[in-house]
């Protein structure tokens, strides 16, 4: 039988680090090489991706794409549009949607685990099928504005918002999570008098943080890489997102450093919030994997 | 109190030219150009004239990237929000129309009497677009590579025909001088394929489709003359004399850097050859047997059908057809001028310019992609049977294959006949 020692137990260590440096290494050279190509020019970042130095920034390097980038598209206006309509939507569905599974897990109501059925069979129907019925119903309804009242949602921050705050995986986190927490506590406080929406805010959000992260993060990469839809409803350059502006890029010829600029630029958001979320995410995984 | 009359004078007409302004009634236009910052200075340009030469109309663009813009104006024409006046890809017109997104342009027929053939976007028998300039491809060498290898300068009136093709080929790659003989842009997708390569097969005697019916493509892309063309297609690939999968970089710079013997290569990358090279050549297509071909074809103006004001579109169109208009886009991106007249305006594309070749081969060879609803649909089965030959699919089953798909897709629209 094998014991460990001061020996082995080191050399496992440096197995197990080598193992998850590699990883790292893995993972995060996509984003380096990214970095370092926006740096290079086009004829350079072509003539090293075939070595290391792809890696490296080595060359002619200048922060010349960035400029080029700004100039050929409002990039600026693309990743605000992307943040506001992101940031909105991401609030939004929290709300909406810890507040619907927690109807879901804690109230007893007729319909309850059909209508569930129904919102996690939802799950299973690709946006691309309803895109079509959900513009033309988008292009029809009214909405009460600054402008008073206005017929059709086309062109807007609240069509890339509305449609996007309750979905069925979201749902589905916070019911899972939810079911988890110590029923006793919701009955001492219904038994103390409290509401159900002081149970909600006062007790099941509270203990909610890992789902909330873990909600928050996924909803948050599906809404900034929104593409098809922004498509459909926005015409006007003035609220277009980040990845309708990355096309901007793709012109007959391509200028691949400017590509890298620009997705250098619109990653930097994602990477704040996931670095922001980091701790909680990974509490939130690492839960899920834990039997009490 | 003279002064005063000035002041007063002056006062007045701005008033007046300021309430002929106001009176304007705004056109909507979208345009395909976003993120391209020459075009766009050239369409502002324009519009710009346009706005101030007259009282009546303003038009108001909005552009779009052109990677999305199809999608963009699909929705659009969903959702009821089309505006008036929209650019048009010259081969995805006829499906446009068939759909009832467009209308027939009323304009002034005399200004497109002497124009090149592909940029009139006709369907039905009625006038759906129009085009400011035309795009055309040639295989693009250098004299000294002919020299060197002592091959004859194909013209126009005596193209290479397709043994000379082949010979040419075996005399770049026996060369030893080149890593490729042809470069044929295959890092190119979309519609670059059926832009570039349907040609080919057509100068084999096959179609995409049987242009007599527009019914069916059996016999047409799977035909003797289409497994000819398939045949040949394979063996350029096969054989080493060109690469099926190319890096865009390759695609960019190969031919400058001596890569290629030739490049198949269209007229917006001439000028950069010419920058390359000083004996740069833009050679017709070869002659498979039916003739020398090439795509015709660009983006064109149209007036969606939806428009409230298509007489106000209609103006806007006569304006951008007059000459000196076709001449600032073929100036300001190296576009082929529409008209004869339009050209003799440009330093490239005048008799005796360096480009004034494209001009001939778009005239004489040029050759629409099929003119039908149905070809945004053939065009991607057509690409993808092309790449699938160029790696090495069986010739025979992959043509029948796509024959099926596009047979299915015209027969699920009823023949796409006019509604």
């Amino acid at each position: 039988m094998a014991t460990i020692t001061s020996d082995n137990h080191g050399l496992r260590l440096a197995v197990r680090y080598a193992v998850l440096v590699l990883i790292a290494v893995i993972f995060i050279f996509p984003l380096v090489f990214m970095l370092i190509s926006s740096l290079k020019p086009d004829a350079q970042l072509l003539a090293d991706t075939s070595s290391l130095k792809a890696f490296l920034p080595v060359g002619d390097i200048s922060f010349n794409n960035y400029s080029a980038a700004f100039k050929r598209a409002p990039v600026g206006l693309f990743i605000l549009n992307s943040v506001i309509v992101t940031g909105v939507t991401v609030v939004l569905s929290l709300i909406v949607c810890s507040s619907a599974a927690f109807v879901f897990v804690f109230v007893n109501w007729q319909g309850r685990d059909l209508i569930l059925t129904i919102i996690l069979a939802t799950l299973i129907v690709p946006f691309e099928t309803i895109a079509i019925p959900l513009l033309l119903i988008s292009s029809k309804l009214p909405w009460i504005g600054l402008d008073g009242l206005t017929w059709g949602w086309l062109n807007s921050y609240h069509v890339q918002i509305i449609p996007f705050v309750a979905d069925g995986l979201t749902i589905y986190l916070f019911v899972q999570y939810f079911k988890d927490l110590p029923g006793e506590l919701i009955e001492a406080a219904r038994v103390e008098g409290a509401s159900w929406f002081a149970i909600y805010r006062r007790i099941v959000m509270p203990l909610a943080g890992p789902v909330l992260a873990t909600a928050a993060i996924l909803k948050f990469l599906a809404m900034y890489n929104q593409y098809l839809w922004p498509l459909m409803v926005v015409q006007e350059e003035g609220y277009r997102p980040v990845m309708v502006g990355l096309q901007y890029f793709f012109q007959l010829n391509v200028v691949w450093g400017e590509v890298m600029a620009y997705l250098s630029l619109i990653t930097l958001p994602v990477l704040a919030f996931y670095l922001y979320l980091q701790k909680a995410f990974i509490a939130s995984i690492a839960s899920t994997g834990v039997k009490g | 109190m003279k002064s005063f009359n000035t002041l007063a004078g002056a006062m007045l007409a701005s008033t007046l030219f300021a309430g002929a302004a106001l009176a304007q009634t705004e056109l909507t236009m979208w345009y395909h150009g976003a993120g391209n910052d020459n075009e766009m200075k050239l369409v502002n340009e324009m519009l710009d004239e346009f706005n101030a030469s007259q009282p009546d109309w303003k038009v108001v663009i909005t552009a779009f990237p052109q990677a999305a813009y199809n999608d963009s104006v699909v929705a659009g024409a969903l959702a009821g929000t089309l505006p008036d006046i929209i650019d048009i890809d010259g081969p995805i017109l006829p499906n446009w129309a068939w759909s009832g997104y467009i209308q027939p342009l009323k304009i002034d027929e005399s200004l497109i009497k002497d124009y090149l053939p592909g940029p009139k976007g006709v369907w039905n028998g009625k006038l759906y677009g129009i085009g400011m300039w035309d795009a055309a491809i040639s295989l693009v060498t250098r004299q000294s590579y002919l020299d060197e290898l002592k091959l004859r300068k194909p013209t126009l009136d005596q193209p290479w025909t397709a043994d000379e093709f082949q010979a040419a080929l075996d005399a770049a790659k026996n060369s030893g001088k080149f890593e490729y003989a042809l470069d044929l842009g295959t890092a190119w997708t979309g519609e670059w394929y059926p832009y570039a390569f349907s040609p080919l097969l057509q100068s084999f005697g096959g179609d995409l489709i049987d242009r007599t019916t527009y019914s069916t493509a059996e016999g047409a892309l799977n035909g003797d003359a289409a497994m000819a063309w398939g045949k040949w297609w394979q063996h350029l690939f096969t054989d080493g004399y060109a690469q099926a999968t190319q890096d865009p970089a390759e695609r960019d710079s190969g031919f400058a850097t001596g890569k290629y013997a030739f490049s198949w290569n269209g007229n917006w990358a001439a000028l950069g050859a010419l920058k390359a090279f000083d004996d740069v050549l833009f050679l017709p297509a070869p002659n498979f047997g039916a003739g020398s071909k090439i795509g015709a074809a660009s983006w064109q103006l149209s007036i969606s059908a939806s428009s409230k004001h298509p007489d106000g579109a209609n103006a806007f169109i006569n304006f951008a057809l007059q000459p000196k208009n076709l001449a600032r886009f073929s100036k300001g991106l190296g576009l082929i001028p529409a008209t004869a007249a339009a050209a003799e305006l440009t330093d490239n594309y005048k008799v005796g310019g360096p480009l004034n070749v494209f001009f001939d081969l778009s005239n004489r060879q040029g050759v629409l992609r099929p003119v039908t609803p149905g070809y945004p649909v053939m065009a991607k089965i057509f690409e993808k049977a092309a790449s699938d030959i160029a790696h090495g699919a069986d010739v025979a089953a992959t043509l029948d294959a796509a024959v099926d798909e596009i047979n299915a897709d015209i027969e699920k629209n009823k023949g796409y006949a006019a509604q």
